[in-house]
């Protein structure tokens, strides 16, 4: 696609330090479920932590796009990495930075940019999923701030992340989205604590686990934007979240589609390699151009949060498409490698279970058509007066 | 047509069940992450008579008609899809093998082992240079005096650990290419006989499946099946039923992943109503069970079919590319249903997602199968 020369040399450089550095880990770090710490120093030393973070609070500073095209390459050679990697950038650093006080800016983002300290999120909880707004989580007011209860579930960077930036019920009374807030809270709270890990399908390098809070104190400095505005804060922080999991979508496809043309073009059947058989050149070219696709749709929601428009929809587009394109092409990966496709001893077998995540994180796919229609008939009701969506859920 | 099951068929269908309910479903996440079965288990299907399903009474089988068998296959994959290869592989390709193309002699000396569940089978065509084209097979045999020597690696071979027999296809005249292959039966304790490591698999965990090593092994003459030369075809027409053994254990994972997701539907609770209340929740339940209905037919009809006699290959194929199809696309389903807790172990749609791919690769790709349904349209028309 059309891309400026700086951003192909962005490209160029990030690919060289996926494939050099953390590609030769991916296999291992899927096996055991361990991730070893110097990956992390080693892309904190590139800046690759403090990729949305200005310059002047010790972050890359890079454009969303860039940012997003980072994501990509990374989970080209290991899903899980993509994973931890926006997690911690996307869902850490990323609300701070948009939303945070200049003292909370000047106290987290230095250590979270250079990966000093690594941070995440937490909204679901294990009633509140698709429902997010159902946040049992409660914040108690207390002298000089708050006192934090409850379970938040499946948190990327769980087990060793040491700044969340999560949501809290702060009005008792209220239901629904309203009356939740935002805090930032410290690993070494007291009332703090994670859970074991989880046992996932794919991305087994990235860490999953609960976050547990006992009265968890958290000063009044601490919340981040507005009391009662968490719901609406966090929802802005998924609308980047999501390109950034079309991200990681694409890169796991880009990654079996080359595994795949590289399988085809050297597997013998029948007297000449399977990339000379049209269903198999069929199957590349639908691949490639699902990938190509998913690319535009990634990319443009990237360039409009660059721009400053609203991309609630292009987020929620880029994230299905690409989540469902990166399943049809690692699962076109796997025909293509036959009985090798289901085995560990390639890589597409782990990027298939890889790929899983990207319809369920951030929100399920059917969420995402949730929020596309709700935005498509928002529209619709402004033409014709209509009536239809405030009725969606 | 007719769409009831007679006595025999309800009979195996509903002890299947009981017997998969009670001694596989609750282990199977156990034995998933163990990557292993326990050899009692073996024991206590042996017991059943399971290892000789299809086999003829006179040897010790249960003698089921090929859908009563098919039946059982489905009860057992429900529960444990890799419990199901293992049986499949030994019942389907490898008893068959002996009992269709044995002598009098070989069908003696193994099958009443076999039909006990004392003497397991295994079957090697796949090599790691040929696969989907079985014909490009490597291995070689040259007959010295009473033994063929034989040299080459079989992959993917389903119960190597533990299997006492294998079925392997070689080529004993390799400059006739396809029609040079032959096949013949490899007891396990052949000097220059070995089997390799263990499969890292994406599913079907704690099934079996290893690579394994012929150097030299020296096969007697006597355990040659059928006629030299007519390896591909006996390999060929043992997969017909071996495919709609997938086609069932397809079918059995989509049912499975089916009843947890209609399950979870119903209980979990968001937007203050069971997800069972959404449209979108209801026509995926919909679909998902409008493909298992289609699949079911057309493997209890491949299954008919195949019992009939009648040349059924291709719609063998339809049912195996159909059912695989579908559990891939049910399971995928059933796992968006249950959301983040899909992606975990600790609910079954997970491993139901990973067991479901492999129906699509093994026992010829959806590709191959493809291959035989065109070929087969084309051909008569």
């Amino acid at each position: 696609m059309y891309l400026e020369k700086k951003y192909n040399d962005f490209r160029a450089r990030i690919r060289g330090f996926a494939e050099r550095v953390i590609g030769p880990h991916a296999a291992k770090v899927d096996e055991t479920g361990i991730y070893p710490p110097e990956l992390f120093a080693a892309m904190g030393k590139e800046g690759y932590l403090g990729m949305v973070v200005p310059k002047e609070y010790g972050g890359s500073g890079f454009e969303f796009l860039e940012y997003v095209m980072a994501v990509e390459e990374l989970s080209r050679v290991c899903g899980s990495t993509g994973l931890s990697v926006a997690a911690h950038n996307g869902l850490g650093s990323s609300p701070i930075v948009r939303f945070g006080t200049e003292a909370q800016k000047k106290k987290y983002l230095p250590d979270i940019a250079c990966g000093k300290k690594i941070a995440s999120f937490g909204l679901t909880e294990p009633q509140a999923g698709s429902d997010a707004g159902n946040t049992q989580t409660s914040a108690a007011r207390a002298k000089g701030g708050w006192k934090i209860s409850g379970t938040k579930c499946w948190i990327t960077n769980a087990s060793f992340g040491e700044v969340f930036n999560l949501t809290a019920r702060t009005d008792p009374y209220s239901k629904g989205p309203k009356g939740i807030s935002a805090f930032i809270i410290e690993r070494g709270w007291k009332g703090f604590s994670s859970g074991k890990k989880e046992n996932k399908m794919g991305l087994r390098g990235s860490d999953t686990a609960f976050l547990h809070l006992d009265e968890l104190f958290c000063p009044e400095e601490n919340m981040l934007g507005q009391e009662g505005e968490g719901f609406k804060l966090f929802m802005m922080t998924l609308d980047n979240g999501r390109v950034a999991i079309g991200a990681m979508a694409l890169g796991l496809a880009q990654g079996a589609l080359d595994s795949a043309a590289r399988f085809a073009n050297e597997r013998q059947a029948f007297g000449q390699p399977i990339a000379a058989f049209q269903a198999i050149q069929w199957k590349l070219a639908d691949m490639a151009t699902q990938i190509e696709a998913s690319r535009h749709l990634v990319y443009h929601a990237a360039r409009m949060k660059d721009l400053g428009l609203p991309l609630v929809k292009e987020a929620s587009m880029a994230k299905l498409f690409a989540s469902e394109a990166a399943r049809f092409v690692t699962y076109q990966a796997i025909q293509i490698l036959g009985g090798s496709g289901v085995s560990a001893r390639f890589p597409v077998e782990r990027m298939y279970r890889d790929m899983k995540l990207c319809e369920i994180g951030e929100g399920t796919s059917e969420i995402q058509r949730i929020v596309i229609a709700r935005e498509i008939l928002s529209g619709v009701e402004n033409l014709f007066g209509g009536i239809v969506a405030g009725k969606l859920s | 047509m007719d769409f009831e099951l007679n006595e025999q068929q309800l009979l195996m269908r509903d002890s299947a069940r009981e017997f998969a309910q009670k001694r596989l479903a609750p282990f199977a996440r156990e034995w998933d992450e163990a990557e292993e079965m326990p050899k009692e288990v073996l024991a206590e299907m042996a017991e059943l008579g399971y290892f000789g399903m299809l086999l003829p009474e006179a040897y010790g089988g249960l003698g089921l008609d090929p859908l009563a068998y098919i039946l059982a296959l489905e009860e057992i994959s429900k529960a444990n899809a890799a419990v199901e290869i293992t049986l499949s592989v030994h019942n389907s390709l490898a008893c068959q093998a002996i009992v269709t193309y044995g002598t009098e002699e070989q069908k003696k000396k193994y099958l009443p082992r076999m039909a006990k569940g004392e003497l397991l089978g295994a079957y090697c065509l796949s090599e790691p240079d040929a696969g989907t084209d079985a014909g490009g097979l490597k291995t070689k045999a040259v007959k010295k005096g009473d033994c063929y020597v034989v040299n080459g690696t079989k992959n993917w071979v389903t119960n190597a650990d533990f299997a006492g027999i294998f079925v392997i296809f070689v080529k004993t005249r390799p400059e006739l290419g396809r029609e040079g292959i032959s096949s013949m039966l490899v007891e396990r304790n052949t000097k220059g006989f070995a089997v390799g490591e263990k499969e890292k698999k994406m599913g079907l965990k704690c099934s079996d499946t290893r690579e394994t090593y012929l150097s030299g092994a020296e096969v007697p003459v006597g355990n040659l099946l059928g006629q030299e030369g007519q390896g591909l075809k006996i390999a060929f027409s043992l997969l017909n039923i071996g495919r709609v053994g997938v086609g069932a254990q397809a079918l059995g994972i989509a049912e499975a992943a089916f009843a947890e997701a209609l399950k979870y539907s119903q209980q979990r609770v968001a937007f203050g109503q069971p997800i069972a209340n959404f449209q979108a929740t209801q026509f995926k339940l919909a679909d998902m069970s409008t493909k298992i209905e289609a699949a079911r037919l057309l493997v209890y009809k491949a299954a008919l079919l195949y019992e009939r006699g009648e040349d059924a290959a291709a719609e063998v194929s339809m049912a195996k590319v159909y059912a695989s199809e579908a559990a891939n696309w049910v399971t995928n389903e059933a796992l968006q249903i249950h959301g983040g807790y899909g992606y975990v172990k600790e609910y079954p749609v997970e491993r139901y997602f990973r067991d479901a791919r492999v129906t699509e690769i093994y026992e010829g790709t959806s590709e191959a199968q493809k291959i035989v349904i065109s070929r087969s349209i084309l051909k008569k028309s």
